[in-house]
């Protein structure tokens, strides 16, 4: 039964040796999918190149089907693994500000280290900023503290919030994904670019 | 288009299985989703460590960061993984003669404006990634995955304010 380290089935040292190779895993894929270009990743927001949309969304509905499908088998114990706890004004705003990063700066924080494996020097520009944002939380902790912490929910599930039952919220995902997907589509066709 | 078959990037959705399937792989071993902002608050924590330690013990954050993280912030999770994507996108990069030291920018601006607006982006989402308790990764995608209300809430309001703001921000990139 996983989680395997939570079990005992391996031990932390063996977690953190696994760690490293998924991280390879990590890596390979987001590079081989376009994501240390931050032409291609900026492009989402203006429909000429919705890859970071379809890789996305396939990937969150691949790994919930697929925690759903171990837990069902019996091979993932779901009490056990870690669901993000919901502050709801930290989240929003930090979502938001996130958000701004992104559109400014055309990266992700592991989508810019992905891009400096292989060169990017506006991806070491990025990452810059990211220890120098993460410095100003730091230091300006007591500032941001009371939003940070506030309307504090526990780690609810986004089925129970919305009145659902898991599988009919899965199933509604995986509909709202492809509707993307199809989205995106047309938005390609529509907004055409040369290669970047 | 006459790019070098060599140079194609894989089909979003077979990388968006492939994805998935790193992610199943951390919940099922690590019992926790892929992250990034995480190890660049390790290695921050470590450097100030280092640098400042009179001034850490006196910060509250690091006061609240001690009492609930013990050992070698640099011994974690998130760290071995973030060195193994490291090598993970080189390898791939190398392999599709992606290998190059340049600055990728929209031919309207300059390589320096791209420098400054990629540092400031890297603060807005540095700063963002805290107080979100996570990215885009750890956050938004893995917070998905495992069906996490704050998750979503997360990734509506990074893509959303992406969107909001692109106009402001199209000489950037197009």
């Amino acid at each position: 039964m996983g989680p395997l380290t939570v079990y005992e089935i391996i031990s932390a040292n063996t977690n953190l040796v696994l760690a490293f190779i998924i991280g390879i895993g990590f890596g390979f894929v987001l590079e081989n999918s376009g994501f240390s270009s931050s032409r291609k990743l900026a492009g989402m927001f203006y429909g000429y190149d919705t890859t970071v949309l379809k890789v996305f969304f396939t990937a969150a509905i691949t790994a919930m089907v697929g925690t759903l499908i171990f837990a069902l088998f019996g091979w993932l114990d779901l009490s056990v693994i870690y669901i993000n706890p919901t502050y709801l004004w930290s989240a929003i705003l930090g979502g938001a500000v996130m958000g701004a990063g992104f559109i400014l700066g055309g990266f992700c924080p592991g989508t810019a280290f992905c891009a400096l494996s292989i060169g990017k020097l506006d991806a070491l520009a990025f990452i810059g900023g990211l220890f120098i944002g993460v410095f100003l939380f730091t230091e300006a902790y007591p500032v941001f503290e009371g939003i940070y912490k506030a309307e504090f929910m526990g780690a609810p599930f986004v089925y129970d919030a919305l009145g659902m039952s898991r599988g009919v919220f899965a199933a509604l995902l995986i509909i709202a994904a492809f509707g993307m997907f199809w989205l995106g589509e047309w938005s390609e066709r529509k907004f055409p670019r040369d290669e970047y | 288009m006459n790019l070098d078959k060599s140079k194609k990037y894989w089909n979003p959705y077979f990388g968006g299985v492939m994805l998935g399937l790193v992610l199943l792989a951390a919940i099922y071993t690590a019992g926790r989703g892929l992250g990034a902002s995480g190890a660049v608050k390790s290695v921050l924590v470590t450097g100030m460590e280092a640098v400042a330690p009179s001034h850490v013990e006196s910060t509250p954050f690091y006061k609240e960061y001690f009492a609930s993280h013990s050992g070698n912030p640099m011994k974690s999770w998130l760290v071995f993984e973030m060195l193994g994507l490291v090598v993970g996108g080189f390898v791939s990069g190398a392999m599709s003669g992606r290998l190059k030291f340049k600055v990728e920018h929209s031919p309207k601006i300059t390589s320096r404006k791209r420098i400054i607006f990629a540092v400031l982006g890297g603060i807005f989402f540095g700063l963002g990634s805290q107080l979100g308790r996570g990215c885009t990764s750890g956050a938004a995608l893995s917070g998905m995955a495992v069906l996490s209300l704050g998750g979503f809430i997360t990734m509506i309001f990074i893509f959303g304010t992406a969107f909001a703001l692109a106009y402001f921000a199209r000489k950037l990139w197009i």
